[in-house]
């Protein structure tokens, strides 16, 4: 048996060459891909691999023929995914939606550039907005983001299984930093580790002979009448919200006792763990709370704890992406939403640690305030 | 008991009647494509995809395991799952908006690298379905929504070559041809070529047939007629452009 596809083992990688390796584990089957940095390597490593699995790829003419020949790699039952980012994001965003529409298992990774337009190719997270809601249709994806390699390979071969399991197009929301950091992480095969691989079906090409044997396999993803449309979007809607409890991650820490909690996602969330320990030891109530889901969001905890906290610090690498999100799923809570942007540029803990002190301080001022004036 | 026609063994009875309009060419196309596919004895070998456009209305049209996709995007996704299972048989129907306009990169990408998959693109010189646009294939003085004091070529430029255009950038193995829905003998023959051509492992393979839209171009049945026989011949004519092998055969 082909168990041991990847023998477990310590490695120092690139995140794009992590994500091929976990192509690799998740046994994805096919890969379809343009060039755009940073996500490049995912390619060149991918077809370097491929020959040693029996695994094929397809250097596409855009992003829009990527797309749609993951739909049809997913549409003949095969595990297909393809990588991109910036204005190729944008182009997927079209053949997503028919995956939205039909219920298709793609699986895409993003490795974040600076936007909007060409931009930088280096770094951001200004394609949460797009990566989660970017269709013309509802949202009705599911986006990992990441915050560093080990995720990145464990996240990717959950995206395979997630996608293939609830049939909705998945998304491993990576960026420039980790496309193209090395870091030590380790791999494996998922089985060894007593993990079930989800197989693929085919929607076409089935066995017998169409309309004599079974019916024809036919799929649409246009619709005469506004009631049936209606009917079928309803029906999507509501199952991604079923689902949501068992897809919805996060990770926190010190939400209970916090004054203020810093919320962020991705890499970003590395420096904002950072900070918030020093600021634990320096004496401060802060705690922090990361969606590893941005699609869909832990809508639950997230308004669990924004209903205690006093204070709510929202930190990305773009103006406002991650926030808007956040602030919906928060609705009702009469926490202060403080924020830190910094579109298409890293952040590190010590201005996340200033910020943060500037925050407790007017809070503390302001309270000194209050009781003076109450005072009299 | 009525004489029925003789309809293909591929063919979806309970989808029938079919849904284009009275005097439109995709019927008649599809019919020969079924008939193509029923001589081949391939029916469970066919994944059928159609584009969007009126050729979106044949989704159902077949008993043949068939995807519905986006406008210009039915070869990308053809070419997925031939990619990703090469034993099936993968027809991408279009129309000329979706083949040459919106699509062309795909056209132009798959012929170019030879996919052994088969499109098959109906020629009727407008956008049909949005109500009688403007095409690349629209005919100089042709009157549209978009042109609706005829095509000047000056401006718009001249009918696209489509078939000529795949011809001169494929390799050796493909198979290019132009027929029309007015010379049926000469279609199903093109049809049932182009499937052999993508059966035998060839390479590209691609058809054009020019169709009519008499709703559109506003015209009688005589009158259809006389469009595609007298006034689109003059700009598109008929017969194999490109075959495997040296000689290529005189088209019947």
């Amino acid at each position: 048996m082909a168990h041991n596809l990847i023998q477990e083992k310590r490695v120092f990688m690139t995140g794009n060459e992590v994500v091929a390796w976990a192509a690799i584990a998740a046994k994805a089957d096919i890969m379809y891909g343009y060039p755009i940095t940073p996500q490049n390597e995912i390619m060149h490593y991918w077809t370097r691999l491929a020959p040693k699995y029996n695994k094929t790829f397809l250097q596409t003419e855009d992003e829009l023929s990527a797309g749609f020949t993951t739909v049809g790699g997913v549409l003949a039952g095969r595990k297909a995914f393809t990588a991109t980012a910036g204005p190729g994001n944008v182009l997927m965003q079209e053949p997503m939606t028919m995956a939205e529409m039909m219920r298709l298992p793609t699986v895409v990774v993003v490795q974040q550039r600076g936007g909007p337009s060409t931009a930088t190719v280096i770094y951001s997270q200004q394609e949460v907005t797009l990566t989660t809601l970017g269709g013309n249709g509802e949202g009705t994806r599911i986006v990992y983001s990441t915050a560093n390699h080990q995720e990145l390979y464990d996240y990717t071969i959950k995206a395979f299984n997630t996608a293939w399991k609830y049939r909705y197009p998945t998304f491993v929301l990576g960026d420039g930093y980790q496309a193209k950091m090395r870091e030590p992480l380790t791999i494996y095969s998922p089985e060894d580790r007593g993990m079930q691989i989800i197989a693929p079906q085919a929607y076409v090409g089935l066995a017998g002979m169409p309309g004599l044997d079974r019916p024809p396999a036919q799929h649409r993803n246009t619709y005469n009448l506004e009631e049936e449309l209606y009917e079928k979007v309803s029906h999507d809607v509501a199952e991604f919200e079923r689902i949501t409890p068992e897809v919805a991650e996060f990770q926190a820490e010190n939400t209970d006792d916090a004054d203020l909690v810093v919320v962020s996602h991705g890499v970003v969330f590395r420096a904002v763990r950072e900070a918030v320990n020093n600021l634990r030891e320096q004496g401060l109530k802060v705690g922090y709370f990361r969606p590893v889901t941005l699609r869909p969001l832990p809508v639950q905890q997230i308004k669990e704890f924004s209903s205690r906290v006093d204070k709510i610090l929202v930190i990305e690498s773009a103006y406002g992406q991650l926030a808007r999100l956040f602030k919906d799923a928060a609705y009702g809570s009469t926490a202060e939403i403080a924020s830190l942007f910094r579109p298409g540029i890293g952040i590190t803990a010590t201005e996340i640690e200033d910020r943060v002190k500037e925050l407790m301080e007017t809070g503390l001022r302001k309270a000194r305030l209050r009781k003076i004036s109450f005072g009299r | 008991m009525s004489q029925q026609p003789k309809m293909p063994r591929s063919w979806r009875v309970e989808t029938k009647p079919h849904k284009f309009c009275p005097g439109c060419g995709h019927g008649i196309i599809l019919k020969f494509l079924g008939e193509a596919i029923d001589e081949l004895e391939i029916q469970d070998k066919v994944v059928f995809g159609c584009d969007i456009g009126c050729s979106l209305l044949s989704w159902d049209f077949f008993n043949l395991d068939s995807v519905q996709t986006h406008h210009g995007r039915t070869i990308p996704v053809m070419t997925g799952i031939k990619r990703a299972r090469p034993e099936l048989i993968c027809i991408a129907y279009m129309g000329d908006g979706g083949g040459y306009s919106i699509g062309a990169q795909h056209m132009v990408s798959a012929a170019a690298r030879n996919e052994k998959i088969t499109v098959i693109l109906a020629n009727n010189t407008q956008y049909a379905m949005t109500g009688g646009q403007m095409a690349p294939t629209t005919l100089p003085g042709q009157k549209t929504e978009t042109s609706p004091f005829g095509r000047d070529p000056e401006v718009t430029g001249f009918p696209l070559q489509g078939p000529e255009m795949v011809a001169s950038i494929t390799p050796e193995g493909a198979y290019v041809a132009r027929s029309s829905m007015s010379n049926l003998l000469q279609l199903k023959g093109a049809l049932k070529k182009a499937l052999e051509n993508q059966i035998n492992g060839n390479g590209f393979s691609f058809v054009e047939s020019l169709s009519a839209c008499p709703t559109n171009w506003r015209t009688n049945a005589k009158e259809t007629w006389g469009f595609i026989e007298n006034e689109m011949s003059k700009f598109f004519k008929l017969g194999e452009i490109k075959a495997p092998g040296a000689e290529q055969e005189a088209v019947r």
